[in-house]
C-alpha cells in the first residue's frame, strides 16, 4: 500500500534538492508534442521514456513538458531539446527506442544525435 | 485513428487543460466486466451552444496551425463502432462534460491500452494546474486518486520531482491496474 506518510518522507528528502536547483540555471528542457496527432503517433511512451531515463541517470536538471500541435503532424512524435546557451534541436518520428541515445549523447554529453533530427529526416 | 482507449483519454483531457480548468474529474465505470462508461468533467471555460453544435465535426477546431480537429470526432467514432454511445454537454463559464460508453466485448472495440500510463502522464505533465481526480469502479472494486491530496502533503515541492513521480506512478498502478488493465474478453 502506498501511503501519504511515505509521500511525506519523500517530500522531506526532496525539499533540499529543489531549493538547491532554484539557484542554478543549467536546466535542460525536453518538450514533447502532445496534441491529438502526437498522441495518436505514440508521444506518451516517448515522454515516459524520457522521464525514466532521467531518473535512471539521476538528471535532476531536466524537465519534461508538453506542447500542442505545431502543424507538422506527419513528423510526430516530435521532441524539442533545449539546452541553455545552445540552439534548439528538434527530433522527429521519435520512438521510445531512440530516447536512451538522445539522453546519453545530447543531454549528458552535449552532442545532438544528428540522424534523428528534423534536418536529417527531411532530406531523406 | 487512436489505437486504444488510453490514448483517447489522454487526448480528451488535453481539451480540459486548454479550457483552463482548475479541476478535471476522470471517471471509469465498468459494469459486468463488459460495459465501460468513461467521463471527463472539467470546470473550464466551456463552449457556446454554436461551438458545441459543431464540435463533433472534424473540420471544427480551435487550433490555428491546422484546419482539422479530430480528437472529439474520433472518440465518438470509437465509441459508436463498439456499439456504445457518446455525449457532450457544455456551458460557458461552467465547464464541459464528455461521456463515452464502450462495449468492451464487441469485436470492433479498441483495446483499453495502458490506462495507468495515461493517468500518470496527465499528472506529471501538468504539475501546477489543473488538479485531477481519477475514479474507477467495477462490480468488485473501486479506486481513487486525487492530486489535491498529494499537493496538500507536498507543499512547495512540485508533483513532477523524480522521486515524487515514482510514488505517484506506484499509487496509480496499485489502485487502477486491477480494475482497468485486465482482460475483458
Amino acid at each position: 500500500m502506498k501511503t501519504l506518510a511515505e509521500l511525506e518522507a519523500i517530500r522531506a528528502k526532496t525539499l533540499e534538492k529543489v531549493s538547491l536547483r532554484k539557484d542554478s540555471d543549467d536546466s535542460v528542457r525536453v518538450v514533447v508534442g502532445m496534441a491529438t496527432c502526437g498522441i495518436a503517433a505514440g508521444a506518451r511512451p516517448v515522454m515516459l521514456k524520457f522521464i525514466e531515463e532521467n531518473q535512471k541517470r539521476n538528471l535532476n536538471n531536466v524537465t519534461v513538458s508538453q506542447t500542442g500541435c505545431i502543424g507538422m503532424c506527419r513528423l510526430e512524435p516530435m521532441v524539442d531539446v533545449l539546452v541553455p546557451g545552445k540552439s534548439k534541436v528538434t527530433y522527429v518520428n521519435v520512438n521510445p527506442d531512440m530516447v536512451a541515445r538522445i539522453v546519453a549523447e545530447h543531454i549528458v554529453n552535449g552532442q545532438p544525435v544528428a540522424e534523428y533530427t528534423i534536418g536529417a529526416q527531411e532530406s531523406k | 485513428m487512436m489505437r486504444d482507449l488510453s490514448m483517447h483519454v489522454l487526448d480528451i483531457a488535453q481539451n480540459s487543460i486548454k479550457a483552463n480548468a482548475n479541476l478535471v474529474i476522470v471517471t471509469f465505470d465498468i459494469a459486468n466486466n463488459r460495459f465501460l462508461s468513461f467521463e471527463v468533467k472539467d470546470d473550464g471555460c466551456g463552449m457556446s451552444p454554436e461551438l458545441l453544435a459543431q464540435v463533433t465535426d472534424p473540420f471544427t477546431t480551435t487550433r490555428t496551425t491546422r484546419k482539422v480537429g479530430l480528437g472529439i470526432p474520433m472518440l465518438q467514432q470509437s465509441a459508436e463502432m463498439s456499439g456504445g454511445s457518446f455525449r457532450i454537454d457544455s456551458t460557458v463559464e461552467v465547464g464541459t462534460t464528455i461521456q463515452a460508453v464502450f462495449d468492451l466485448k464487441n469485436i470492433d472495440c479498441i483495446p483499453m491500452g495502458e490506462m495507468c500510463d495515461t493517468l500518470l502522464a496527465l499528472v506529471i505533465l501538468n504539475p501546477d494546474k489543473p488538479d485531477f481526480l481519477f475514479k474507477a469502479t467495477s462490480n468488485e472494486a473501486t479506486a481513487e486518486f486525487d492530486t489535491r491530496t498529494v499537493r496538500a502533503v507536498l507543499g512547495e515541492v512540485p508533483l513532477n520531482e523524480p522521486d515524487i513521480i515514482t510514488w505517484i506512478k506506484e499509487s496509480i498502478e496499485e489502485e487502477f491496474k486491477p480494475i482497468l488493465e485486465v482482460s475483458f474478453l
